[in-house]
């Protein structure tokens, strides 16, 4: 089996069944941060806390990635192999707006305001063949 | 002080393998120079800014090594309205009576790849394929059409008239005009957003000569006074590019507050205004800036661009010259382009752009990443 790590560490909760995004929440006024930073950029305090913002969310806005993007972009993927992917702002229930990718990618497919769930996706593996993940937003599974 | 612009340069925009980005800025300062009458041995100070093509202040081996105080302005897309701001508080405020201001840039061909790092971000947006400005322009034109139903007609509608404006700018980097039918069939490069709705980095040079109004007719006929030049940044809540997150409202961008304060300063509204350069690194951008910068109310766009409004014999010509759709974006340079257009505008010479009826007042604005604008209105 494949060794799971995270891209980058703190964006969502890992390991986990169901893993979450993380974010920062001001200890003064409340307002969320993602990812998660020391300071307020809303009231400039300086202390916050890490928390769980939940793995689901409504689309806020979208757009589709149509060509692979140059550098800084780094997956496996190769210009013959790259499949295009949706980009949006899924705005979770404390009203933070989050930017991800979306696994729709196609202009019927998205729709602003339909309910979303979060994934985990693989974006490259390592040499020592570790597979680094991320997140991405989906359409909620209707159940 | 009341601060008049007396002399217009500019190197022809587009791609320009021969001279370097510093080439073309000195050719276009010598042309600001040599409208106004005057040499660089008269310019006692000197405000410039590039991106790519170089540090500003080597200018003066290609201009003479005359001592002046040369400054080095950096502020994205702001870059010119920064540099022009900085040139009218040196004048008003009495300190110098002339001076220059450049921009010019050479780009990389292609979209600009920027590094997460110099935006304070991690590796992990900009592998994961989120580091895009194409995104984020195609992102807030799209939840804008959605709240304000704008159509994809009047995004090609705006595309169409910069071309076509462009055809009719002898110094511009596109001049064919386009159909419809070119615009609605051309790639998507991020929806709603097709390949002919977005401007591309470019090469140019362009500089203004300003001095204080009472002497503004040594130089020349005809001077155009700067009422005022202001540049704001972003509030909290401004949905800006290169945001892993926003905030869970939408506040006034920068371009609402400078908008507003550019307004109460000159003492006059947006009604007053005869001809605009508005921002338009995409077609969103123009649409969305229109009521931003209080010309009209959000949505309203739908029904000014079908009335043909924003046309060069409409009621507010905007983007006469084809706006950085049309002219391609020198970062350093764009922002002063601006102002060179609605100069020759305001001085009855833009020839076959001229908007009818002497207009008498004139009005830029610039946007640039990460949420700074610069607007600047001008007077006959
Ligand atoms: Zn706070």
């Amino acid at each position: 089996m494949i060794e799971q790590q995270p891209l980058q560490a703190g964006l969502f909760s890992w390991p986990a069944k169901a893993p979450e995004l993380l974010g920062s929440r001001c200890d003064n006024c409340g307002e969320h941060a993602f990812p998660a930073q020391s300071s307020c950029r809303h009231c400039t305090g300086g202390e916050t806390t890490v928390v769980g913002m939940g793995r689901e969310g409504r689309l806020w806005t979208w757009t589709i990635q149509s060509f692979m993007p140059k550098d800084p972009y780094y997956t496996d993927e190769t210009p013959e192999t790259f499949v295009p992917y949706g980009v949006g702002y899924v705005e979770l229930d404390c009203g933070l707006r989050v930017e991800s990718r979306l696994r729709e990618n196609t202009p019927d497919a998205l729709t602003i305001g339909m309910e979303m769930e979060m994934e985990i996706i693989p974006v490259r593996q390592a040499e020592n063949g570790t597979e680094w993940v991320t997140f991405q937003f989906k359409k909620k599974a209707t159940r | 002080m009341d601060v008049a612009i007396v002399g217009l340069g500019l190197y022809p925009f587009g791609r320009s393998p021969a001279l370097s980005g510093l080439e073309q800025g000195a050719a276009a300062a010598r042309a600001a120079m040599a409208d106004a009458g005057t040499d660089f041995k008269a310019m006692q100070f000197a405000f410039g800014g590039s991106q790519d093509g170089g540090n500003a202040d080597s200018l003066v081996n290609l201009l003479g090594l005359t001592g002046l105080q040369f400054t080095n302005i950096w502020n994205g897309c702001a870059t010119g309205g920064s540099s022009l701001s900085a040139a009218y508080s040196a004048i008003a405020s009495g300190q110098y009576d002339t001076g220059l201001v450049v921009g010019f840039d050479k780009h990389p061909r292609g979209a600009f790849n920027p590094k997460p790092q110099e935006w304070g971000l991690d590796d992990w947006y900009g592998e994961t394929g989120l580091m895009l400005t194409t995104q984020f322009f195609a992102m807030k034109i799209q939840r804008y059409m959605h709240d304000y139903g704008i159509s994809n007609n009047t995004l090609v509608s705006t595309a169409e008239k910069a071309f076509r404006n462009g055809s009719i700018t002898p110094t511009a980097w596109r001049q064919t005009a386009l159909s419809r039918e070119d615009i609605e069939h051309a790639p998507m490069v991020s929806e709603p957003l097709s390949k002919y709705m977005f401007c591309s980095p470019a090469e140019g040079g362009c500089a203004l000569v300003i001095c204080r109004a009472d002497i503004a007719h040594k130089y020349s006929s005809k001077p155009i006074y700067l009422k005022t030049a202001v540049v704001r940044s972003r509030s909290y809540g401004s949905f800006e590019v290169f945001a892993p997150s926003q905030a869970p409202f939408v506040a006034d961008s920068p371009t609402v507050t400078a908008s507003r304060a550019a307004f109460e300063l000159a003492g006059i509204g947006p009604e007053d205004v005869d001809v605009a350069q508005l921002q338009d690194t995409e077609v969103g951008a123009e649409i969305m800036h229109m009521a931003e910068n209080g010309f009209c109310a959000h949505g309203d766009q739908e029904q000014w661009i079908a009335e043909g409004r924003t046309e060069i014999t409409g009621s507010l010509p905007v983007n006469t010259d084809g706006g950085c759709l049309a002219n391609g974006e020198p970062v350093g340079a764009s922002g002063l382009r601006q102002v060179y257009e609605i100069c020759h505008q305001l001085r009855g010479t833009a020839d076959a752009r001229q908007v009818p009826n002497s207009p008498k007042v004139g009005y830029t604005h610039v946007y640039g990443a990460p949420g700074i604008s610069g607007v600047n209105i001008l007077a006959v």
